[in-house]
């Protein structure tokens, strides 16, 4: 079959790989309808991710239509459309057993680099290094889904596959960070980066009774559809001073949740910027906290901090100090999909939550690399690009 | 520069996964290692066993390894650990070429809890994807040999 490949540093290409197996006996196949680009990914092309080796599959967040079940799997049959989270998780570990599934211990085939890196392995995810799992990813014309009773989910005849696709993960993510974060009525939350991820928590924020959301990103495209998709205010953080607009915006006092979703390579437009990228090129630190920081600033007193973007290792110039002596909360986690896509399914279906606007382009798979390279330099107005093997 | 970054990460978990290799006794002044490798496991101590009988794949070990079980606090299980038995198989510690060769027993041990772990809890050991890659490189068979070595690892 054909699949997109990590060859190196920058380096994708489309090549034939072996046909997934039956590995396991709960294990199924799927054929995959639909894929789409993560920003996630783009830190693992870029090397920042550890334990890629040349020639792995990438890619997380599908849909798929399943074409071969193992022995142990009860909950699918044979021509069920699915959408599949991007973490995998056994469903019976004590993590797994208390909703905090991307935590599961039994998924991770390579548990020495988490533990290493982090003190305890993750669990596994789909395409993501040999670190987070080594699981095969899902860029491909058939992926092999692990545990497949706990984290494929058929999709309702009424939602559409591009629509469905998001379930996977970004929308989850975002409704994680507003939920864990603990958004609630009368709350003012402020959303670094809209993205996909982004929207979704700014839309989470927005249903689970925020009384207004900020959202703050640098292009135009991507605040539109904030605004217009998740119902939310928007800042253009290369027009203003963000901390002051939002003390302005929130009567001085801040926001009380301010959840950050941009990742380890932040974008600034300030010095800050250039300090970070110079340490990050010299692996002085491995990732760029600018949006982290501006966050933890801006947050009111006793507010909660939530970190939804994905960072890998250490970072400089952590503002511990406006933790504690504003009394902080601060989270953060990879996203326990399975705790909320049966929900996110039936909000999709009813029309509280729309997603198929995030995806501005489809390609078929063999321009997948191409794909890949204007989804990481945001070129004609890319926010997601859907891949059909 | 930049097409060489992503080794700088995996030196670092590498560094400290060799730190955590080395010799127990060569760290702690010549002591044994008499460290209990230990998982907690989301079942009732009645369904993961004991000390006489031990869960598979333990129980291959036979009396070559202690093991002892408890409840887990707060209702998260139990708590299995074992270590091998007898003062001199723990006094026979292991050079860091031993472990990157997989010869240390205690790695055998702590892949073998780990799977004990998730066959009591998940019914199976999950097996990644084969082949693991396309496209054989030196640095690929590198990460081959610390991916094959790395469930013999780790904090247990």
């Amino acid at each position: 079959m054909k699949a997109l490949c990590w060859q190196g540093v920058n380096k994708l290409s489309v090549e034939n790989v072996p046909d997934p197996e039956l590995h396991n006996d709960q294990d199924m196949i799927v054929r995959l309808v639909a894929g789409t680009t993560c920003g996630s990914d783009l830190h693992l092309i870029g090397g920042y991710i550890p334990a890629m080796r040349a020639g792995d599959v990438i890619g997380h967040e599908f849909v798929g239509e399943v074409v071969e079940t193992g022995p142990g799997v009860r909950r699918h049959k044979v021509g069920d459309r699915v959408v599949v989270c991007s973490f995998v998780g056994c469903g019976r570990c004590w993590y797994c057993a208390n909703d905090l599934w991307s935590l599961c211990d039994n998924t991770n085939t390579n548990p020495g680099y988490g533990q290493a890196l982090f003190g305890y392995e993750t669990a596994g995810i789909f395409g993501y290094s040999h670190a987070m799992g080594g699981l095969r990813g899902s860029h491909a014309e058939y992926v092999r889904v692990p545990f497949a009773d706990y984290g494929a989910f058929r999709v309702p005849d009424g939602i559409d596959d591009v629509s469905a696709l998001f379930v996977s993960d970004s929308v989850p993510t975002g409704w994680m960070g507003a939920d864990l974060a603990g958004v609630g009525p009368g709350d003012v939350v402020a959303v670094w980066g809209c993205g996909a991820v982004g929207q979704m928590a700014a839309r989470a924020a927005s249903l689970l009774g925020a009384e207004r959301v900020i959202a703050i990103d640098r292009l135009p495209e991507r605040l539109a559809m904030a605004e217009r998709y998740a119902g939310c205010e928007t800042i253009d953080y290369t027009a203003t001073d963000v901390a002051a607009e939002l003390r302005e915006r929130t009567g001085g006092r801040g926001p009380d949740v301010c959840i950050e979703a941009v990742g380890m390579e932040a974008h600034s437009d300030g010095p800050m910027y250039l300090y970070d990228q110079a340490k990050q090129q010299l692996r002085m630190q491995t990732d760029r906290p600018t949006a982290v920081r501006q966050a933890i600033h801006a947050c009111r007193k006793a507010g909660t901090v939530f970190i939804l973007g994905v960072f890998a290792g250490a970072v400089d110039k952590f503002p511990l100090g406006a933790v504690i002596n504003k009394g902080l909360t601060v989270r953060g986690a990879q996203m326990h999909g399975q705790r909320y896509i049966p929900m996110l399914l039936e909000r999709l279906a009813s029309g509280e939550l729309r997603t198929a606007h995030l995806a501005t382009h489809t390609v078929p798979l063999d321009q997948a690399p191409k794909a890949y390279d204007m989804f990481k330099h945001k070129t004609d107005g890319c926010v997601r690009t859907v891949i059909r093997p | 520069m930049k097409k060489t970054w992503w080794v700088v990460p995996v030196i670092g978990a590498g560094a400290v996964a060799a730190r955590r290799a080395w010799p127990a006794g060569s760290r702690s002044g010549g002591k044994p290692d008499d460290r209990w490798l230990t998982v907690t496991i989301n079942r009732p101590v009645g369904e993961v066993g004991s000390g006489e009988k031990p869960p598979p794949p333990l129980d291959r070990f036979g009396e070559s390894i202690d093991v002892r079980t408890r409840p887990a606090p707060g209702d998260r299980g139990t708590e299995l650990a074992v270590r091998p038995a007898g003062r001199e198989a723990r006094q026979r510690s292991s050079s860091l070429p031993a472990r990157m060769s997989g010869q240390d027993p205690r790695q055998e041990l702590r892949q073998a809890l780990r799977e004990a772990k998730a066959l009591l809890e998940a019914g199976e050991v999950l097996h990644a994807d084969t082949p693991p890659t396309t496209r054989p490189t030196p640095a690929g068979k590198l990460l081959g040999l610390l991916n094959r070595r790395s469930g013999g690892e780790g904090v247990l």
